[in-house]
């Protein structure tokens, strides 16, 4: 059985036409089109927007805006978006990174979604038709999220600031064990003094490491400088048991690995 | 259902149909249109057996909707050969041993045919890169990976 597609000149009218029952939209396809191949009945069909805003890149002032429909690939390669190239460079293979928009990995369930876990490390703001909403508070109600999706837009960080770690048993491609995504502001004698830590498959969604945020500050990036944050890396983590790695194994490695991020 | 139209080149061919709305892209091409060369692997984008090479980008096909292709430029490894002779890819391919059962063949092609494209003398680690959206239960890889490299050492040899 195929799904009718509907296609609109603008998101607005794309958003009226997402109010029926069973309309899923459709943007690069990785998501919805596999969970409609994989048989998912509650998909009727699916409803998309050509406005020219959605595949944009605007970057001024260190202020960023990238359009709903922006593939990783195109992230990827874009001169004014290096620091987050590699963020965008890990997910999926190229087919999957030509395809795969920054709207959509807003909702990729765990353990997908690694690029949103650095826009959540970048504070960034969801643009929807409804208005704009923090990421953290985007993410915590997205399954109810009825309005579409047309723009991220962040601060990018100072130089050096941004890092960004995925791990995955499959090289050099892989489904996340985790990753993590931090953003730090270092005094002129190295200690921290702004903080901002992201994890990914440490929930069933990204989350922020706030623990790890507030024992980071004031420190050094030395390995006893980091020591209250590693101790305090696991608070609030739920990580999930998948084909990729069990919940324990999860919970025992992230130290390791938030541990080598901030010594690197 | 009505059927939709979709009108796109494949292969430097015009193609023109009627489909039902809403199908892939797979579908269209082994359905209606005959080109099998794209395979149905997983149809959930993980394993690249039915990457094909739509205005010059890599995509699935299992994953894109025929629609969505309206007025592209489409290339599948079908449409690599010309006259007979097969592309310097597909002969690396069979002199490296690079296919066994052929399933993976064409998505394999595909990948490398773009990296190849866009990086004519690439390195085995842009190799790796290139294939890592493709998976092959036969081979271990590397014959694959020595068939790429072999055929951008032919098509070197073949601009100097």
């Amino acid at each position: 059985m195929t799904l009718a597609l509907q296609t609109f000149a603008t998101v607005k009218d794309a958003g009226a036409a997402l109010k029926a029952a069973g309309a899923c939209y459709l943007g690069g396809g990785t998501l919805v089109v596999r969970a409609a191949n994989e048989g998912d009945v509650s998909i009727s069909g699916f409803v998309r927007s050509t406005e020219p805003a959605l595949s944009a890149v605007a970057v001024s002032d260190n202020e960023v805006r990238i359009g709903a429909s922006v593939t990783m690939a195109a992230i990827a390669r874009h001169p004014d978006l290096a620091p987050l190239a590699h963020a965008a460079r890990v997910v999926g293979g190229p087919a999957i990174r030509n395809m795969a928009t920054v709207g959509g990995n807003l909702f990729a369930p765990t353990p997908y979604g690694d690029f949103t876990v650095a826009l959540l490390a970048l504070d960034a703001t969801v643009s929807t038709g409804d208005g704009e909403l923090p990421i953290e508070t985007f993410l915590a109600k997205r399954e109810s999220n009825d309005a579409i999706v047309t723009a991220v837009g962040f601060t990018l960080p100072k130089e050096g600031g941004f890092r960004f770690l995925k791990v995955s048993r499959v090289k050099p491609k892989g489904v996340s064990v985790l990753s993590i995504a931090t953003v730090l502001e270092q005094a002129p004698d190295g200690t921290v003094s702004s903080a901002r830590v992201a994890f990914g498959c440490m929930a069933d969604r990204p989350i922020r490491a706030r623990a790890a945020e507030k024992a980071l500050i004031g420190r050094k990036l030395t390995a006893d400088g980091i020591a209250p944050a590693l101790a305090v890396a696991r608070d609030g983590i739920s990580p999930p048991t998948d084909p990729i790695a069990s919940a324990w194994y999860r919970n025992e490695v992230l130290p390791v690995h938030l541990g080598r991020l901030l010594l690197a | 259902m009505a059927k939709v139209p979709v009108q796109f080149t494949l292969n430097g061919a015009e193609k023109a149909e009627f489909i039902d709305s809403g199908t892939t892209l797979l579908h269209a091409l082994r359905d209606k249109i005959g080109d099998t060369s794209p395979k149905g692997g997983c149809h959930q984008g993980t394993c690249g057996a039915c990457s094909v090479i739509i205005d010059g980008e890599l995509r699935l096909s299992c994953l894109t909707l025929a629609e969505a292709c309206n007025g592209a430029t489409i290339t599948t490894t079908s449409g690599l050969s010309e006259g007979g002779v097969l592309h310097p890819l597909q002969r690396a391919f069979l002199d490296a041993f690079a296919t066994q059962c052929g399933f993976c063949t064409p998505g394999m092609i595909m990948a490398a045919k773009v990296l190849l494209d866009h990086t004519p003398n690439p390195s085995r680690e842009d190799v790796v890169e290139a294939l890592s959206g493709n998976i092959c239960r036969c081979t271990g890889y590397e014959p694959i990976i020595q068939a790429v490299l072999t055929a951008a050492r032919s098509n070197s040899q073949n601009a100097a």
